[in-house]
Order: structure tokens, then C-alpha cells, then sequence
């Protein structure tokens, strides 16, 4: 080998690259200045893909009729604890639209980008839309599940994920948990007991919801899927009447994704007025057709009404009255040593 | 790499008489390189790196001990180091199979083969996961034909150390490839009228000029098994105490926003991992001193 020419030609490409380096960086810096249309980054959680696919559209053609101005809205997925995990970290979001209180609650906790009242600054706790906990089971009901308690049976295959890194789970967990409370006089010891039974019937945890729906849905793992309404809604929608059925149990939970705007971070871009105007217009009577359309349950009774053969009546709880806050509950059955991982070290 | 070369051909080592000492002339430049190599070891490794070390400080030790002596913790340890240095040895053997045969014979299809090595490369790992489930789960081709048997590869260590072994098989071939390549055949049939049997030839010739870079390969494969994450949660069925993998306990620690007790993982993770490529790397020079003193 000829070392000079080698080496030569080796520093001519460091050279280079340290140049590439420094030029992609300041592009990336000075880029985003650019004035004109607005832009608001929609940071959400998984499920809520086609949801926010289809507002985006008609919230640009309300914001453009009534305040005459472009608007695009950019959106983010992925698991709701790790999506606010990355607006903490600081990605640029206006506005966050995620699974559960605890993870917007943690964004105002630890980077105080919002208000800690966030939850009272938008009608309804701040959710324009909720949805339940349902049962996803192959056609026909080959095992008979009807409520909660067929799932803890011994051989039956529960799928559901895992909590630890799971929004979707951990409301399927406080479902299972607020059903054997209500059946047991609030007796928290039969509620453990029943939710680690059923914990035990759980061969893979996938470890976020659309996971768990492909483990059940293509993989055919499981009797039963603990799901969202949403999410359950979409896979037959997707897969056909031929192959799963929705279960609604005898009592379930109210789960409530809720929606803020990250105020910080939008009055920086000067998007603080579109950012408002984007989550009030969710609560519209046209927002909430739109969530109606994707499967969520709509607050507006009016668009409730009309979309009543595609929600069942269902009977349930809330977080709020059975567990007394996202922030308990995560604390007391989540966060290392708590009542999950109790059930998990006793399980082996 | 030029280190396996010339263990290779010894004749190479042999330096022009006279030149032995001073180094420096020969290669002008040093400081820059150097300053330029440092400047971007940390910029792109030490910095990120020490930043984990400095936000697991804000633990007190009995907290630190008190997460890693936690049994699922340890658990996951276990599973980690076992299922990515069975993963690694399978690779050796195999992989060194693989650039044999791509190295000494032509065959129609050879190129097609051999950029398919590079595949688990470029394929994002979590497709590769779900791929390998598909297949291998109960209902999958192969699975419904392993079931029967009572052999279970997806959710199982199993299928950790099968999603393991995918992604690490480039890194023994692409590494072990080239010294292949540079290996004279001329030798081997000089062994031959010798009389050195096949055996013989592959013990004594081959294996001694591949062992170096078979080493790394397979120290590599292990390195990136350690820390895979995205084809692994899909095969493994994250079940607790059973199939979790170390990285999936850090990212169900940062999804507790725990990012002390992650860190705290993860810093041991490092330690562990470091201590363990830098022993390997020790033992192959050694190694590598002993049969070149022969």
C-alpha cells in the first residue's frame, strides 16, 4: 500500500466531511425561519394515525375560511410516554395530543412547557373525545368470552401489552382492575388477586397497542385481546366481520386521551392563536364528526346520536372517581415496585 | 486490518534496514490527525456516552444497588449476555462458512449471495423482527412445523438468540472475507504435497490466518447483539422475568420517566459490555503475539 497517498487522501476526506458536518448543521439551524403559512407540529400518540390525518384536512379549510390563512399540520406517533418523553427532551410540538393525562402532566412537571391546569383549559377535562376497553375475539366466539371474568379462566389466552411501556395496556390493566373492585365491595386485595390471574394468561406483551393487535390479529395468538374501542373498531373495519368480533364487557373504563396546547413552544413559533383554534375546533360540531368517523366517541351528543349503532351502550368508570388521578394510579400500581411488578415477581 | 494481513504473510513485516527507529518523519501530520481523531471520538462517542454517567450520578449508591440487584433486572442481564454470546458463536461457525464459500468458488448467483450478507445491515431491525416472528410463530411456515415438535421459537430465548443471530451474521462475514481472500492457495497446495492432510491444512493453515479477524467478527457480532432492540421485543414477547432483554428494561424505566434508574441500567450495561470487548481485544493480541512468535 502507498501510505502517503493513503493518508493524504484520508485527511482530504476528513477535511471534507468536517465540512459536511458543519454545513448540515447550519442549514438545519437557519431553515425553520421561513415566515409565511403557519405550521403546527401535532405531537400524538399510535392509534390516533388516521384521526388526525383526516382533522388536518378540515381544520386547514375552517382555519383558512375564518382567519384566512394557511395552515399545515405536521404529526407525530408513536407510544404516548415516549412521545412525551421527546417533547420534554425538546422536540418542537404546539400541540400534544396523547393517551393519558400522566404523560401531559410530565411535560408540565418536568420541562414546564404548560400551565400545570392544562386539564381545565379545554371543556371536558381537556378530552374532545374518549373511548372504552373492549374485547377482541375470533369470529363466532369460539370460547365464549362475554365479560371480565372469562378472562381470567384457566386456558384462556389473554393478549394484551405490556404496561410498563404502554399507555393503551395500563388502561386495559385499570379496566380489569376497576371491574373487580366494583364486583368485590372495593376490595383492592380481590382487585389484585383477579388482575394477577389474569396477568397469568398473558403469553407475549407486546410492548405497545398496535402491537398487540397484530399479535392477535395476523400472528392468531390469543382467545381474547384487551384493546382500544378505536383500535378494535379499525381491525374489523380493516380485516372484515369474517375474522375477529368486538366484545363490550358489563362495565369497563371511560379511557380519556386528553389534548393541550404546549404553550411555551407554540408562542415561540407565534403559533399560540392556531394552536388554541386547532384543539377548540376538535370540540366543533365538524371536529367531532371527523372523531366520530375514526372510531373515537364523540362528546357532542348530537354526533353521538347519530353514530349510535357504531358505539354500543356501554356501562363505565373513570380514573378519575376509581383511582383518584392518573398521577395515583400510575404511582401506585406502575412505577417500579408497585402493584404491576408485584404481580409480575409473583407470577414466576 | 493490516494487522491480519500481515500475520498472513510474515515476509511483509520485515522493514528496510536502517528504519527502525524513527517513526515520526515517515508520516507527517500526526498532531493534526489526531487532534481531528479525538475531536471526533468524543464529539460522536464520549460525549453522548458520558452524559449517561452523568445523569445516573443523581442516584445515592443503595438506590443504584437496590435497581440492579432487582431480580428482573438481573434477569434481563442474564438473557441479554447469554442469548448475544450464543447468537455470536453461532455466527462464527456460520459465518465463517459463508465467506468460505463466497470467497473460494464460483458459482452462478455468487454476487446476488453475496450482497444478500449485507441485507441485515440495511433492513430497519424492527422489520426484520416482525418478519421473523411471522415466520416463526405457531401459525408462521416454519413455526407450525416446529410446534408439532414441541419446539417453540418466537416468545421464547430462543427467538431472541434466532433475531440475534440475523443481525450479527454481517459483521463475521464482511470481517473475515477479506483475509479470505488474501490467503495464498499456493501454501495450501504446497501443504497438500507435503502430505498435510485436509484436516490438517484447515487446522494448521487456515484457521490460525482467520482467527484474528474470526475473533473480531464474532466480538462485533456480540457488541451489536448486546445492545439490539428493535427486532428482539418483537420475537421475545417481553414477558417479565422470562424474555425481557436489558434494553427493553431501560425503555420501560424511561417510560416512567425514571431517567435516573434507566441511565443506571444502562451505565452497567456499558461497563459490562466495554470490560468485555476490551478483555476480548486483549486476549487477540495476545493471542495474535503467540502465533506469530512461532
Amino acid at each position: 500500500m502507498n501510505n502517503l497517498s493513503g493518508t493524504k487522501k484520508l485527511k482530504a476526506l476528513g477535511l471534507g466531511l468536517a465540512a459536511a458536518v458543519t454545513l448540515s448543521v447550519l442549514t438545519l439551524s437557519v431553515l425553520p425561519a421561513a415566515a409565511g403559512p403557519a405550521k403546527l407540529l401535532n405531537v400524538s400518540y399510535d392509534p390516533t394515525r388516521e384521526l388526525y390525518e383526516d382533522y388536518n384536512k378540515v381544520f386547514a379549510a375552517f382555519w383558512k375560511s375564518t382567519a384566512g390563512q394557511d395552515v399545515s399540520v405536521s404529526q407525530s406517533h408513536g407510544g404516548s410516554g415516549k412521545q412525551a418523553r421527546s417533547v420534554i427532551d425538546g422536540l418542537d410540538a404546539d400541540v400534544v395530543t396523547l393517551a393519558l393525562a400522566y404523560d401531559i402532566d410530565a411535560i408540565a412537571e418536568k420541562a414546564q412547557l404548560l400551565p400545570q391546569n392544562w386539564q381545565t383549559l379545554f371543556p371536558n377535562n381537556s378530552t374532545p373525545y374518549t373511548s372504552t376497553i373492549v374485547f377482541l375475539v375470533r369470529k363466532g366466539n369460539p370460547k365464549q368470552i362475554k365479560d371480565w371474568d372469562d378472562l381470567v379462566k384457566p386456558g384462556i389466552s389473554v393478549i394484551t401489552p405490556n404496561p410498563k411501556t404502554s399507555g393503551g395496556a395500563r388502561w386495559n390493566y385499570l379496566g380489569a382492575w376497576g371491574y373487580a373492585l366494583a364486583h368485590n365491595n372495593n376490595d383492592s386485595a380481590k382487585a389484585h388477586e383477579f388482575v394477577a390471574k389474569l396477568y397469568k394468561n398473558v403469553p407475549v406483551l407486546d410492548a405497545g397497542a398496535r402491537g398487540a393487535t397484530t399479535t392477535f390479529v395476523q400472528r392468531r395468538i390469543g382467545d381474547v385481546a384487551i384493546s382500544w374501542e378505536n383500535e378494535a373498531l379499525l381491525a374489523v373495519k380493516q380485516l372484515g366481520k369474517d375474522k375477529v368480533e368486538i366484545v363490550v364487557p358489563s362495565l369497563t373504563i371511560l379511557a380519556e386521551p386528553p389534548v393541550a396546547v404546549v404553550e411555551r413552544v407554540a408562542n415561540k413559533h407565534g403559533n399560540g392563536k392556531v394552536a388554541k383554534a386547532y384543539l377548540e375546533h376538535l370540540y366543533s360540531e365538524e371536529g367531532q364528526e371527523v372523531v366520530a368517523r375514526n372510531f373515537y366517541r364523540p362528546r357532542s351528543e348530537a354526533v353521538a346520536a347519530k353514530y349510535a349503532g357504531q358505539f354500543p351502550k356501554v356501562k363505565t368508570f373513570t380514573i378519575d372517581d376509581t383511582f383518584g388521578g392518573w398521577k395515583k394510579a400510575q404511582k401506585i400500581h406502575f412505577a417500579d415496585g408497585g402493584v404491576y411488578d408485584q404481580i409480575v415477581k409473583a407470577g414466576k | 486490518m493490516s494487522e491480519v494481513l500481515t500475520t498472513a504473510r510474515p515476509e511483509a513485516k520485515a522493514r528496510p534496514a536502517g528504519k527502525k527507529k524513527k517513526h515520526p518523519s515517515v508520516i507527517p501530520g500526526f498532531g493534526l490527525t489526531m487532534g481531528f481523531t479525538v475531536l471526533y471520538l468524543s464529539l460522536v462517542v464520549l460525549i453522548p456516552l458520558s452524559a449517561i454517567f452523568v445523569k445516573a450520578s443523581h442516584l445515592t449508591w443503595p438506590e443504584l444497588v437496590n435497581i440492579l440487584t432487582d431480580k428482573q433486572v438481573l434477569l434481563a442481564f442474564r438473557l441479554s449476555f447469554l442469548t448475544a454470546a450464543a447468537a455470536a458463536l453461532v455466527n462464527g461457525v456460520f459465518g465463517l462458512l459463508v465467506a468460505w464459500v463466497l470467497v473460494r468458488y464460483k458459482f452462478p448467483g455468487r454476487g446476488f449471495l453475496d450482497s444478500m450478507v449485507d441485507l441485515p445491515f440495511a433492513l430497519p431491525t424492527a422489520v426484520a423482527g416482525i418478519a421473523l416472528c411471522a415466520v416463526y410463530a405457531e401459525t408462521g411456515w416454519i413455526g407450525a412445523i416446529l410446534e408439532p415438535l414441541g419446539i417453540k421459537v418466537a416468545y421464547t430465548s430462543l427467538g431472541v438468540t434466532l433475531a440475534l443471530i440475523f443481525i450479527g451474521l454481517p459483521f463475521v462475514v464482511r470481517t473475515v472475507q477479506p483475509v479470505l481472500e488474501d490467503l495464498d492457495k499456493e501454501v495450501e497446495e504446497a501443504a497438500t504435497s507435503l502430505g498435510a492432510s485436509r484436516l490438517q491444512i484447515f487446522t494448521k493453515l487456515i484457521l490460525p490466518a482467520v482467527a484474528p479477524s474470526l475473533f473480531t467478527g464474532v466480538s462485533l457480532a456480540f457488541a451489536r447483539a448486546l445492545g439490539e432492540y428493535g427486532s428482539v421485543i418483537f420475537i421475545s414477547g417481553n414477558l417479565p422475568m422470562k424474555t425481557e432483554i436489558v434494553p427493553l428494561i431501560i425503555v420501560s424505566k424511561l417510560e416512567q420517566y425514571d431517567y435516573a434508574g434507566a441511565t443506571a441500567v444502562a451505565c452497567i450495561m456499558l461497563v459490562l459490555s466495554f470490560s468485555l470487548l476490551l478483555g476480548i481485544n486483549l486476549l487477540q493480541k495476545w493471542a495474535g503475539g503467540a502465533s506469530r512468535a512461532r
